[in-house]
C-alpha cells in the first residue's frame, strides 16, 4: 500500500491544484458578463464539455445552483468544478433522464410521501419545466437567478426546498429535492459518469475508492488510510497491469 | 398460441436461493426437474467482475440487480382505505432477480429463529397473559417447532459456510457467543468476522453494562471454506461493496457459490432462464397443480406440465403467484378470513449515530455485509416485557455495511441539508462516526395484507402485487424502547 506525502496526484498536490481551479472559476465568471449577448446556442465560456441535454440558459441556472448546494472553499472545489452539472447533464439526456430506470404505467394519481414520485414528468422533463418557471420568473424580475448574490441565491433555494411555490406544475420541493440528491450523486459517483472529477469528493472525505483489500487493515483500529483513491477506470488499469 | 411441451415430475419457479436447493434435492433423488428463472444468466465470471461491479450508483442509487420495475412493480399503500400507487423506481422493498435472485445481493447475515418465534402466540399469553397483547396484531404459532427444524439450520449453515461463535450447543451456554440463541447441535462451519472498530468500541461499553456482546453469524467467508458440495470459497477481504452488489471473489455465499454448479451438473435438472411464469394451471377441481405457464424472452407462451410445482420467488411474488393463479382463498381484511396475503410484516429499524472526535478513524469503508458487533438482550422475548406494553424486540449491533459516500456521509443532527456548513460537516465526521442498527420484529395486524391491484398492470397484462402495510404501534413503541436503551 502507498502511502505517499507527495507523490504527483497525491492529497499535497491536489490541493495546489484545487486553489487553481478556484481562480480560474471566478475568471471564467467574468467572462459570462462579456458574452450576454451572444447567440443562444452559444456555450457559456465555463462549459469546457459541450452538454448534451442542458440548453445555455438552464445550464446557468444548474451551475449557480448546484455551487451553492456545495459551494467551492478554499481547499475543495464545489459542484461545477467537480463536474456535477457534466453528470447531471449526462444523466437527463440518458436512460435515467426518460424514465428508463421506473415504472412508467398510468393512471398518474397524486399520492402520500410514503407511495414516492407519482408526477407524470420524467426526470428530465421535470427539470426542464421547473428550471423554466425559475428562469421565467427571474427574466420577469430582471436579473437572472446566477446574477443573484450569494445569500440571496440560497434564500430562493431555501424557499424550493419548502415548497414555497409551484413551478409550471411540479411542487418546487419536489424539484429542489431532486436537484440536490443529483448534486451529491455528482460530487460522490464513480468518474465514469461525468463527476467528481479527479475523485475529488472522494479525496474530501477519505474514501478510498471501489476497489480494496482490507483483509489486512480491517484489525487494524483506528489507522490512518492515506493513499491515493482508485476509481472503476483507474483500476481498470491496475487490474490490467 | 400456447406450446405445450413434454412432461416433468417437477416445476421449480424461481431459481434463487430455495429454488436451487430445492431443484438438488429432488433431481438428486432421481426426479426430472425444470427450474424456470424470469431473469438471467449470471455467473462470479464474468458477470460480477472487476472494474464494474463495484459501482456506486448502478446498484445503490439505480438498484441495477433489482426486480426490472420498468416491467415488474408493486403498488402500495398504508391502509385499506387508501388508492395504493405503484412504486416508480424501488426504495423500501428490494427484490432481486436474475439467477441466484437476491441471495446474489444479500448482506449475508445469517441469523436462526428462536425456540419462541414458533410459539410466538401461545408463548406471549402464558408469559403475560391475554390481555396483554395488542388486540389489533394478529399473532400465531407457526405450527412447526425449533426442534423440528434445527437440523436444517444447521444443513444450511453449512451449506453456506456460515462463520459464527455458538452461544448454546446442545442446551450449553458458551462464552463469547449469544446466550439467547436457541440450542444448535455444532459449532458454526467457520470462526466469526474480525471486528471492526466501531464493533471493539460498542463491545467494550456494553460489556461494562452488563450485556452480551457477540459478532453477528456471517455468510461471508471468514476463511477459504470448502462446503458440503465439494464448492470452494475464498476467505472474505472487507472491501465494503456487498449489500445491493455482487461479490466478485467467491467470498460471499450465493447460490453461484454454495450449490448453482452442483446442481447444473446433474443431467435430471434443466435451467431455462429469461422464463417468466404467468400462472400455476390448476386441474378442474382447483385442488391439483398440474404445471405452469411461462413466457419467453421474444413473448411465446409455452405450458410446462409437471407433477409438482413448487414457488421460490420470496413472500412477496409467491403471494401474487397464487392469487394470479386462483390457488387457495385469498385474505379478507374486512372479514379477517383467507390465507394468501394474511399477515404480511415487514421489518422495523432504527438508527443511532455516535460521532467520535477526530483522533478516531472508523475507517468505515473496511466493512463486510456481515460486518457487525450487536447484543440480543433486548431481542425476541430475551427480557421481561410485563412493564412496557409491547411484544417483541430488536438486536443492537455497531454495524457499518460500507462507506460509500453517496448514501453514507453522516451528519450530526442540526447540521444544514447543503452549503458551506454541510460540505465542512460531512468532511469531518466521515471516518470519525459509528453507526448503531436497531433491527426488529415486525407483528401482524388484521390491515397488513398482500393482494392483487385492481388499477396497474406488469407488462405480460397481469395484476401487479398490492402491498398495504402500516407500522402497528406496538412495534413503534417496541423501536422507541430499543433506541432508548441504545442511547
Amino acid at each position: 500500500m502507498k502511502e505517499d506525502k507527495d507523490e504527483p496526484g497525491s492529497r499535497r498536490n491536489f490541493l495546489r491544484s484545487a486553489f487553481a481551479a478556484g481562480v480560474t472559476a471566478a475568471t471564467a465568471v467574468i467572462q459570462i458578463d462579456h458574452i450576454q449577448a451572444a447567440p443562444r446556442n452559444t456555450l457559456p465560456a465555463d462549459n469546457a464539455k459541450p452538454l448534451a441535454f442542458f440548453r445555455p440558459d438552464e445550464a446557468e441556472f444548474v451551475s449557480a445552483a448546484v455551487d451553492r448546494f456545495i459551494p467551492p472553499d478554499e481547499e475543495w472545489p464545489g459542484a461545477v468544478d467537480a463536474g456535477v452539472v457534466d453528470y447531471i447533464d449526462q444523466q437527463m439526456a440518458g436512460k435515467w433522464g426518460s424514465a428508463g430506470y421506473m415504472y412508467w404505467h398510468g393512471p398518474f394519481k397524486e399520492g402520500t410521501p410514503t407511495q414516492g414520485y407519482q408526477l407524470p414528468f420524467t426526470p428530465a422533463e421535470l427539470f426542464r419545466r421547473s428550471i423554466a418557471a425559475v428562469n421565467d420568473h427571474f427574466s420577469a424580475q430582471g436579473t437572472p437567478f446566477h446574477r443573484l448574490s450569494a445569500d440571496e441565491q440560497d434564500n430562493y433555494l431555501k424557499m424550493l426546498l419548502t415548497n414555497g411555490t409551484t413551478l409550471n406544475g411540479v411542487p418546487s420541493k419536489v424539484f429542489a429535492d431532486f436537484l440536490l440528491q443529483h448534486t451529491v450523486e455528482g460530487f460522490f459517483s464513480d468518474p465514469i459518469y461525468g463527476g467528481n472529477t479527479d475523485m475529488v469528493g472522494w479525496r474530501m472525505l477519505g474514501f478510498p475508492g471501489p476497489y480494496a483489500d482490507y483483509y489486512e487493515l480491517i484489525d487494524k483500529h483506528g489507522i490512518k488510510l492515506d493513499r491515493e483513491p482508485v476509481s472503476i477506470a483507474s483500476s481498470a488499469q491496475l487490474h490490467v497491469m | 398460441m400456447t406450446q405445450r411441451l413434454k412432461s416433468v415430475d417437477v416445476v421449480v419457479v424461481g431459481v434463487g436461493f430455495m429454488g436451487a436447493i430445492m431443484a438438488k434435492e429432488l433431481a438428486a433423488a432421481g426426479l426430472t426437474v425444470v427450474g424456470l428463472e424470469r431473469g438471467k444468466k449470471r455467473w462470479t465470471v464474468p458477470e460480477f467482475q472487476a472494474p464494474d461491479i463495484h459501482d456506486e450508483l448502478k446498484y445503490s442509487i439505480r438498484k441495477g440487480m433489482m426486480q426490472d420495475v420498468t416491467r415488474e412493480a408493486m403498488t402500495f399503500r398504508n391502509s385499506p382505505t387508501q388508492e395504493a400507487l405503484p412504486i416508480r423506481q424501488w426504495a423500501a422493498f428490494l427484490p432481486g432477480t436474475d439467477l441466484g435472485g437476491s441471495g446474489v445481493h444479500w448482506n449475508g447475515q445469517t441469523f436462526r429463529f428462536t425456540e419462541a418465534d414458533f410459539v410466538w402466540r401461545t408463548r406471549m399469553h402464558e408469559r403475560y397473559g391475554k390481555d396483554f397483547v395488542d388486540p389489533s396484531l394478529t399473532i400465531q404459532d407457526w405450527g412447526v417447532t425449533y426442534d423440528e427444524l434445527e437440523p436444517y439450520f444447521d444443513k444450511f449453515e453449512y451449506l453456506l459456510g456460515t462463520g459464527g461463535k455458538a452461544g448454546n450447543l446442545n442446551g450449553k451456554i458458551q462464552r463469547g457467543g449469544n446466550p439467547f440463541e436457541s440450542w444448535r447441535s455444532r459449532e458454526y462451519p467457520n470462526p466469526p468476522m474480525k471486528e471492526q472498530y466501531g464493533g471493539v468500541l460498542f463491545r467494550k461499553a456494553v460489556e461494562e453494562m452488563g450485556h452480551h456482546p457477540f459478532v453477528q453469524p456471517s455468510s461471508n467467508m471468514t476463511r477459504p471454506y470448502t462446503n458440503p458440495e465439494g464448492l470452494q470459497l475464498n476467505a472474505c477481504n472487507y472491501c465494503g461493496f456487498c449489500e445491493r452488489y455482487a461479490c466478485e471473489h467467491f467470498a460471499k455465499a450465493t447460490p453461484q457459490t454454495v450449490i448453482l454448479p452442483v446442481l447444473l451438473r446433474n443431467p435430471h435438472f434443466e435451467l431455462r432462464t429469461e422464463a417468466q411464469v404467468l400462472r400455476v394451471n390448476l386441474d378442474r377441481n382447483k385442488k391439483r397443480a398440474t404445471g405452469v405457464t411461462y413466457a419467453d424472452a421474444s413473448g411465446r407462451e409455452f405450458e410446462q406440465p409437471a407433477d409438482l410445482v413448487i414457488i421460490t420467488t420470496y413472500a412477496l411474488n409467491n403471494v401474487r403467484m397464487m392469487l394470479l393463479s386462483g390457488i387457495g382463498k385469498p385474505y379478507d381484511p374486512k372479514i379477517g378470513e383467507g390465507v394468501i396475503g394474511r399477515n404480511y410484516a415487514y421489518q422495523t429499524t432504527g438508527d443511532v449515530y455516535v460521532f467520535y472526535d477526530e483522533s478516531v478513524n472508523i475507517n468505515p469503508f473496511m466493512a463486510a455485509g456481515a460486518s457487525g458487533t450487536l447484543i440480543d438482550d433486548f431481542n425476541d422475548d430475551n427480557f421481561d416485557h410485563s412493564s412496557h406494553g409491547f411484544i417483541g424486540g430488536s438486536y443492537i449491533m455497531s454495524a457499518l455495511t460500507n462507506g460509500r459516500p453517496i448514501e453514507f456521509h453522516p451528519t450530526p443532527p442540526g447540521t444544514p441539508d447543503w452549503g458551506k456548513e454541510w460540505k465542512a460537516a460531512i468532511r469531518r465526521h466521515y471516518n470519525h462516526t459509528a453507526h448503531m442498527l436497531i433491527h426488529g420484529s415486525s407483528m401482524p395486524t388484521r390491515t397488513n395484507y398482500l393482494d392483487l391491484d385492481p388499477t396497474y398492470k406488469d407488462a405480460w397484462g397481469l395484476p401487479l402485487l398490492r402491498i398495504t402495510f402500516e407500522l402497528p404501534d406496538n412495534d413503534v413503541k417496541m423501536t422507541q424502547f430499543c433506541v432508548d436503551r441504545a442511547v
